[in-house]
């Protein structure tokens, strides 16, 4: 049993198709990097997966059960009950961080463990220090998101996702939005859950990173999966398209 | 009339002028966020009533409004208006204001970007969740200037009740005035209106700097 399945969804936006039959599948503690050009559906396929966006037709489905499935533009979600435990299998970090700017570094992570799934605060918190450390914010518990550089806001983002233990984090281009010392930094920290053996996929623009932590790389073009495979069947495939998009890179 | 019992006449009157605007911002205040869901709802026949009602209240005067509330029961139902003077002007009052309070609730909720729900929703937060805890503690600094010049504009327009013959301050002060043939009376009153507006200016500004521990 996969983790995550998403079985052949398709999402238009308009008469866009955007995503057009994805399937893909992560197992327990893989790295899966997707790779493509800017409207290639990437993104798209990060937010269906965490239920941001509908899809039109397909299934997604975490640990066996069907979070959602749609046939003919007709959804069906699972229970309200079983999409609330559904939804604890899976945490986002955004491009843009999206932290609650009027709450301190410390209540970003712990409030929603806390108010939203009852969880006992001291254990929260000692959690929350220990996250903290890893992402090397250690003196930064009391700030908030408005005193932080965008690397530290994006780590603070990452152990607000992963203060609620997902299965699986997903990634959507953690590192657009900051500059390269500080994509550098957000990357490292990315590794270092990678050494735990965090089940991750990760949208992202940065090449090397994902040929370096992947232990698969997905490369989108128009909608579709164009390849799959380790980093080094898809990055040494001279696939005309990938050489295409890899050679906008390197200029 | 010494200036000292006229200071304690019009201070007397200046007392029902605070009644009916701290009355009118209890109420309206609140009341505004309901209409701002009425106005926000997904249902069309809501949400076209309450842009009706909105457009109705910001676009005829509240003085006429309050002389609808007022003498409205009378003249259609031919109802004993004799008690219920107080009633007509804190319902025309809150009415009014809860529309303009709906339309800068609704102008700040919709500046809080779209990624603020995203991530409550990934965190697990219910939509109720999301909107207590997330959105309006955003809003409320965002919309504090506008509430601010809203509560300031409702000190002045209590006098207004002075149309439906309502002894308030205002009213106070002309009779004073006319029954006096002194100006002074007049002057008086608007120094207490002065002074409290710059009151209120004062805990609104406080309330603003205690929300800037963030930007």
């Amino acid at each position: 049993m996969s983790l995550l399945e998403i079985n052949g969804i398709k999402k238009s936006f308009g008469d866009h198709q955007v995503l057009k039959d994805i399937s893909i599948h992560v197992d327990e503690g893989e790295i899966v990097s997707i790779i493509g050009r800017s409207g290639s559906g990437k993104t798209t396929i990060l937010r269906c997966a965490t239920m941001l966006e509908t899809i039109d037709d397909g299934s997604i489905v975490y640990m066996g059960e069907t979070a959602v499935k749609a046939e003919n533009g007709v959804l069906t979600y699972a229970s309200s009950a079983d999409r609330k435990r559904i939804n604890g299998y899976f945490g986002l970090v955004f491009q843009n961080f999206n932290l609650f700017p009027h709450r301190s570094v410390m209540e970003n992570i712990t409030d929603a463990p806390i108010k939203v799934w009852k969880r006992n605060k001291d254990e929260v918190y000692a959690e929350a220090r220990a996250l903290l450390k890893r992402m090397d914010l250690a003196d930064k518990e009391n700030a908030y998101p408005c005193q932080l550089s965008g690397g530290q806001c994006q780590r603070v983002a990452i152990a607000r996702a992963l203060a609620l233990n997902p299965k699986v984090l997903f990634f959507d281009e953690p590192t657009s939005a900051l500059d390269p010392e500080l994509t550098a930094e957000v990357l490292r920290v990315i590794k270092g859950l990678a050494e735990l053996h965090i089940t991750m996929v990760i949208v992202t623009h940065e090449m090397n990173f994902a040929r370096n932590i992947s232990d698969r790389v997905i490369f989108m073009d128009e909608g579709r999966i164009a390849l799959e495979g380790t980093p080094a069947e898809v990055f040494d495939s001279g696939n005309a398209r990938l050489t295409e998009f890899l050679g906008n890179y390197s200029d | 009339m010494s200036i000292q019992t006229m200071l304690m006449q019009l201070l007397g009157g200046f007392g029902q002028t605070v009644i009916i605007f701290l009355l009118t911002l209890v109420i309206s205040l609140p009341l505004g966020m309901l209409v701002y869901f009425g106005r926000a709802s997904r249902l069309k026949p809501v949400s076209a009533l309450v842009k009706v009602y909105i457009s109705i209240m910001r676009g005829t005067p509240l003085m006429l409004q309050l002389l609808l509330w007022y003498f409205g029961p009378f003249y259609l139902w031919g109802a004993n208006i004799g008690g219920y003077k107080f009633t007509a002007i804190i319902i025309g009052c809150s009415v009014n204001y809860a529309a303009y309070f709906a339309e800068i609730y609704r102008s700040g909720i919709e500046s809080i970007p779209k990624g603020q729900y995203e991530a409550a929703q990934l965190l697990g937060y219910s939509k109720a969740q999301t909107f207590i805890h997330i959105i309006l503690p955003q809003v409320i600094k965002i919309v504090m200037p506008s509430v601010t010049n809203e509560v300031i504009t409702l000190v002045k327009d209590t006098s207004l009740v002075y149309s439906v013959s309502y002894v308030e301050m205002l009213a106070v002060a002309k009779q004073i005035s006319a029954a006096q043939t002194t100006i002074f009376p007049l002057v008086a009153a608007g120094v207490f209106y002065y002074i409290f507006n710059v009151i209120v200016a004062f805990l609104m500004e406080r309330i603003e700097k205690r929300l800037n521990y963030y930007h």
